[in-house]
């Protein structure tokens, strides 16, 4: 880069130049607003602050190193974006104001979309959750556990028993789903607001 | 469009166009510009157009005097950079060929056209613009002559630091009058709370004091402690400043500092300021024994007589009946010709990154409370030891980069923390033996021998762990971390997440300036940046010079830095200072404003509104006039006259709008822009 | 005075936390607000929507903010008492209002169910902020007839009402104190606790139990290790997993921590008189009947069998010696 195109470029004020068309700048643009993930110095605050760091494959900071490397592939088949518990100690932590906790977002609905994931336990509780709320506007907690207990952890399933009867018996949990009135209001958001991201 | 300047010009003007290298040539058509003005400004009094590769080289300044002598040339526009960089070059050579140097435009096509612009047609039909703007301009300048005035032998600086130790012993010791004001009780700044100093780890004190002694019995220094500016008027060479010096209630005339008064005072208070919070002073104290000057003060606010009307304790028993508790602030007038600021920084508040638990967590230190620790004349007489007191810790972390170089706090690095962190290693290592952790973003150690030092406290066993911080908490996830503090942070070489068991915690904090860094900068009339740093007027060519002439700044007032960059601040303000106090006067730019007295109305508007006192109010004639020495030429004044009365010399409306016809190409038949180039 | 404000119930309220919206609606007369239910909202898409459609997760919400706008007769205040809605609606409030494409893609997708949401029109809040900012500490203090004296709480705020803190609502990210004040304001005593803002495990009890019950073990053994009488939370999704999954956590560490998990607007409840059956207390996992049985107040037993609590050391004074510490700047804590 020679010194005129350099002076041009700090006078704009985008923050994070990436190659085009590298994953990187995939990951930026699938994000909204400035995720300022170009801008990420390695610290490993991140990972330092995970709650759940110790079970990932990667510590975010890693993610964010092989983002930048463009591996792509090995990137959305780690289980780390789907063990960001979201608790936002990254996001305000980050001495580089990334906002980790949006990428991770990001990534989840990039290997979704792709199914590059290798443990489906996570995108199908996911993908069961807003099935319901399709459905019927509102989360079912009975049909969700169930539905995904069995279909993940049928052998626990016996031990959680006493949880979901404990749950009935104390009438924090009910037999049959919530439906909203107008869910077919909902439902027409919800088919143009896919339309318009993924243009289906 | 129709060309609006008719009125012939019997000028003789010449244009030249500097390439810069490429800088300017790389995005300009140089050539076609000055063929240009050569071609189409001849009506305005062209006579020629040269372009050359650089303008300011010695052989670039020669065609222009040449064509002076020998084309006749009265006027002369330079097509180049920003005048900031060489209008006294072009001016100077206008001068060595009988030219009045005021009759040299320089307009700037790099920083104004082929920096800030990609498109090359549109670039070089902007500065076709700009040179005729420059040309317009020009026929309506005067000849000037710069004032000259005397500069004051006696210099001010401001802050008792080891930067302003050393600017007034340089200054004093080349025998001129030197004021140094501090506002603490005694000279020293942070220096004096050091054990020792990176990398060659000499004792702070040992080399500090003979210094601080110099100063105290110096015949050209005047100290003045426990003092503050208070007000700054005048201009380089004429500066007079007010000084208030704060009541000391001890007559420095009697008192011979034997202590008495300190140690027989009942009074106990939590001293912030020198023991870092971690030690205690008297409410009658010096700072610390080898203070200079020797006299104590009383802390009027935690003094028992002052809050409860007895005691008097230190009255009684003074042997030279020094205490005064009847005295008041004394106002000081104090005439200079320059004045240094070396006013230092403060320490970023630990307690702000609420997860390293500082002032919740007991055995989380700061890198100043840690200062004091290890320090042999400190509170624990340099033990190292846990709030408690006793107990000697046996793993110890250090936490760089805390409030620095993070977008939350502080977005720069403090560059003194790394360094500070591994002496502090070392202390923790030779002391106590203890199992050093240092955790860094980033180690820089660049510097003359501090990498040497880096590789000797990784020799002595110290262990870094790349990895910032995550947080430091007293919460245990498993019995062996019980009533330890666990750092958690990514060990990002290891790639993975680790809990580090530890006794004690200390936090490299950063510096920031004066958290009245603003208001200082308004007092003495320079800026500050964004983040409260004093701006130097070039970064790199100009470093302890500010953009008010005879005002310079050393040490950490103007960027954080070590005690060698601080002392070599010192030293270079006190030459710059020398070099204008030798020259016995100083020329000053003829750039100044006047009053109309007839189309003055006496309205006042503009008198508040000086930030040199420049203008006087004449109440039995009520018009004001500007005094042409203080005036500083900024058009404030100017811009505020509401009957047009003030103009200002280079800047007079004429010129301007002058200019901007010629900007606008007002000036020819033909302009051959296109729309939208003149953004 | 009464405070009108529209009230964003969550599908959690309605079921697993329960407790939560009887307790709400209990002290609700008391501390003059008054909740008028936003009509046939939908779920806020929890941490899971926005995982699959980014988009679609801000439409669900602007379904919400747009019912929301059209509904606020006289308020703009939206209250969420559960943390992950109050984060979620006052998320796409503010993506909406600075990112002009998310806005318009937003309205596009609610003009389908014609529908429109000017971002901005309503401002969302959680319970707390309003209680602690609006009503005032004082005006809670006046109302107290029977002060939690004695009672050892271990303030529990989660993640999602300390951060990201977008509105500046909170003294601080990482470690708040309006909880701890309010608590303090209806007599408890409340310890420092260092994990108020750490994580309870989230999602993780669906996705992978061991990393959930390590998360909830941390927090119950930080609170037991000072010696905490209970937790008190604000937010549904904490106190499930802290509370209906305790039992298997103990049993996949072995421990036997009995660490009751109640919200915080149970504890206003007791303080304000009220009786424990309309605050909702018995239907906690983890019976917090012993514990509020040593300030004198007595719960209705539950069929779950009682788990054995021992008794607890007293608490050590600290020595007042050796080196000053430091002051916090916020000096305005009443005790010690």
């Amino acid at each position: 880069m020679d010194d005129q195109s350099l002076r041009v470029q700090n006078a704009s004020p985008s923050t994070s130049v990436s190659p085009p068309g590298s994953f990187l700048q995939e990951v930026i643009e699938a994000t909204p607003g400035d995720s300022r993930l170009g801008m990420c110095i390695q610290c490993g605050t991140c990972g330092g602050s995970c709650p759940s760091a110790a079970d990932m494959n990667h510590t975010p900071r890693q993610i964010f190193a092989m983002i930048r490397a463009d591996l792509r592939e090995e990137v959305l088949r780690s289980n780390t974006p789907w063990y960001c518990v979201s608790c936002y100690f990254c996001t305000v932590r980050c001495p580089q104001e990334v906002h980790i906790t949006d990428v991770m977002y990001t990534l989840k609905s990039m290997a979704i979309r792709e199914k590059r994931y290798d443990d489906s336990t996570a995108p199908d509780f996911s993908q069961t959750f807003i099935g319901y709320i399709e459905s019927y506007g509102r989360s079912y907690e009975l049909g969700l556990a169930t539905r995904h207990n069995l279909r993940h952890r049928p052998l626990q399933l016996p031990s959680m028993v006493p949880l979901g009867l404990g749950m009935l018996a104390r009438r924090r949990m009910d037999f049959a789903p919530q439906r909203i009135e107008k869910i077919e209001q909902l439902q027409a958001i919800l088919a143009r607001a896919i339309e318009l991201e993924v243009g289906v | 469009m129709m060309s609006k300047i008719n009125h012939s010009t019997t000028e003789r003007v010449g244009v030249y166009v500097c390439h810069c290298g490429s800088n300017i040539a790389g995005v300009i058509d140089v050539e076609a510009v000055a063929q240009w003005a050569a071609e189409h400004l001849k009506d305005r009094g062209v006579v020629i157009a040269r372009d050359y590769k650089f303008m300011c080289s010695s052989l670039g300044q020669e065609l222009i005097e040449k064509d002076i002598q020998e084309l006749g040339l009265t006027r002369v526009v330079v097509a180049a950079c920003s005048p900031h960089l060489h209008e006294a070059t072009f001016r100077v050579a206008c001068q060595r060929a009988g030219l009045n140097p005021y009759l040299c435009e320089l307009v700037s096509i790099r920083e104004q056209a082929s920096w800030v612009h990609t498109d090359k047609h549109a670039a070089t039909e902007k500065a076709k613009a700009i040179v005729s703007g420059g040309v317009e301009r020009v026929l309506h300048h005067t000849p000037l002559d710069p004032l000259h005035v005397p500069i004051h032998p006696a210099t001010l600086v401001v802050g008792g630091g080891i930067a302003g130790i050393q600017a007034a012993l340089e200054i004093a010791d080349a025998g001129f009058p030197v004021y140094l004001v501090e506002r603490e009780p005694s000279i020293g700044g942070h220096m004096a709370q050091f054990d020792k100093t990176f990398p060659t780890l000499d004792c702070a004190a040992c080399i500090l004091t003979p210094r601080m002694v110099s100063i105290g019995s110096h015949p050209n220094v005047t100290l003045m402690t426990w003092s503050e500016v208070t007000n700054v008027a005048g201009y380089v060479g004429n500066f007079t400043v007010t000084v208030k010096k704060k009541a000391r209630y001890i007559n420095t005339d009697l008192c011979t500092g034997c202590g008495i008064c300190q140690e027989k005072c009942p009074k106990k208070v939590i001293d912030d300021t020198f023991e870092a919070g971690l030690g205690y002073r008297k409410a009658v104290y010096t700072p610390f024994p080898q203070a200079v000057p020797k006299y104590p003060v009383i802390d009027h606010v935690n003094c028992t007589y002052f809050q409860k009307g007895t005691c008097r304790a230190c009255e009684k028993l003074c042997p030279t009946d020094a205490i005064d508790f009847n005295q008041e602030d004394e106002i000081v007038t104090l005439q200079v010709g320059n004045i240094v600021l070396a006013t230092g920084y403060d320490l970023f508040d630990a307690r702000r990154v609420a997860q390293y638990g500082y002032a919740r967590l007991a055995n989380v230190f700061t890198s100043i409370e840690f200062e004091r620790l290890s320090n042999a004349a400190g509170p624990t007489n340099g033990n190292i030891v846990l709030r408690d007191g006793v107990t000697v810790p046996k793993t110890v972390g250090i936490i760089h980069c805390t409030g620095s170089r993070d977008r939350n706090f502080n977005n720069y690095c403090s560059a003194i923390c790394c360094m500070q962190s591994l002496k502090f290693a070392h202390l923790v290592k030779e002391r106590t033996g203890a199992t050093v952790y240092n955790f860094y973003i980033d180690i820089r150690t660049t510097a003359k021998a501090y990498d040497e030092f880096y590789q000797r406290v990784l020799e002595e066993g110290a262990i870094f762990v790349r990895g910032r911080v995550a947080e430091v908490t007293d919460a245990s996830r498993m019995p062996n971390e019980e009533g330890k503090l666990i750092i958690q942070v990514e060990d990002t070489l290891a790639g993975l997440q680790r809990r580090i068991p530890v006794d004690m915690v200390i936090l490299s904090v950063g510096l920031e300036p004066r958290r009245d860094s603003h208001e200082v900068a308004k007092l003495f009339g320079i800026s500050c940046s964004s983040d409260g740093w004093i701006i130097e007027k070039h970064p790199k060519l100009d470093p302890v010079a500010t953009m008010t002439e005879g005002v310079f700044v050393a040490g950490c007032a103007q960027g954080p830095k070590d005690i060698p960059n601080s002392v070599a601040q010192g030293a270079a303000a006190a030459a710059r200072v020398l070099g204008r106090i030798q020259q016995k006067e100083i020329a000053l730019e003829p750039v100044r404003a006047s009053v109309d007295e007839s189309k003055c109305s006496g309205c006042r508007i503009c008198n508040g509104l000086c930030p040199f006192n420049a203008i006087i109010f004449h109440e039995d004639r009520m018009v004001t006039e500007v005094n042409p020495a203080l005036c500083q030429g900024c058009g404030t004044c100017v811009a505020a006259c509401p009957a047009g009365a003030i103009s200002g010399t280079v800047f007079s409306n004429e010129q301007i709008f002058a200019q901007m016809e010629g900007l606008l190409l007002h000036n020819i038949e033909h302009p051959p822009l296109t729309e939208g180039v003149l953004a | 005075m009464t405070t009108k404000l529209l009230f964003y119930p969550g599908c959690s309220l309605q079921r697993t936390a329960r407790p939560y919206l009887d307790s709400l609606v209990a002290i609700s007369p008391l501390i003059g607000i008054e909740l008028e239910e936003i009509q046939d909202w939908n779920c806020c898409g929890a941490t899971e929507y926005i995982a699959i459609h980014h988009l679609a997760s801000h439409a669900l919400v602007g379904r919400n903010l747009a019912l929301a706008a059209q509904q606020s007769n006289g308020t703009h205040t939206v209250m969420a008492a559960c943390s992950a809605c109050y984060l979620n609606l006052a998320k796409t409030d503010s993506y909406m209002q600075v990112n002009a494409q998310l806005n318009r893609q937003v309205n596009d997708a609610l003009q389908a169910g014609g529908l429109h949401y000017q971002p901005g029109t309503v401002r969302i809040r959680h319970l707390l902020d309003i209680i602690v900012n609006d009503i005032g500490i004082e005006e809670i203090r006046t109302q107290v007839v029977r002060p939690l004296k004695g009672l050892r709480i271990a303030p529990y705020y989660g993640c999602m009402i300390a951060r990201p803190d977008r509105d500046n609502r909170w003294d601080n990210v990482e470690h708040p104190l309006a909880l701890d004040k309010l608590m303090k304001a209806i007599g408890a005593e409340v310890i420092d606790f260092p994990l108020k803002t750490h994580c309870c495990g989230g999602h993780m009890t669906q996705i992978n139990m061991p990393t959930a019950y390590e998360l909830i073990r941390r927090l119950v053994y930080g609170a037991a290790q000072y010696h905490a009488d209970l937790m008190v939370t604000l937010c549904p999704m904490c106190q499930l997993n802290l509370d209906a999954y305790q039992s298997e956590m103990n049993r996949h560490f072995h421990t036997s921590y009995h660490m009751p998990i109640l919200y915080f607007t149970q504890l206003l409840g007791l303080a304000f008189g009220l009786e424990p059956e309309v605050l909702g207390l018995g239907k906690e996992f983890v019976n917090a009947s012993q514990a509020l049985s040593r300030i004198g107040i007595e719960v209705p037993a539950t069929e779950l069998e009682l788990e054995m609590v021992e008794n607890k050391p007293a608490r050590k004074k600290k020595e007042k010696a050796g080196l000053p510490m430091p002051q916090m700047r916020h000096s305005e804590e009443e005790d010690e």
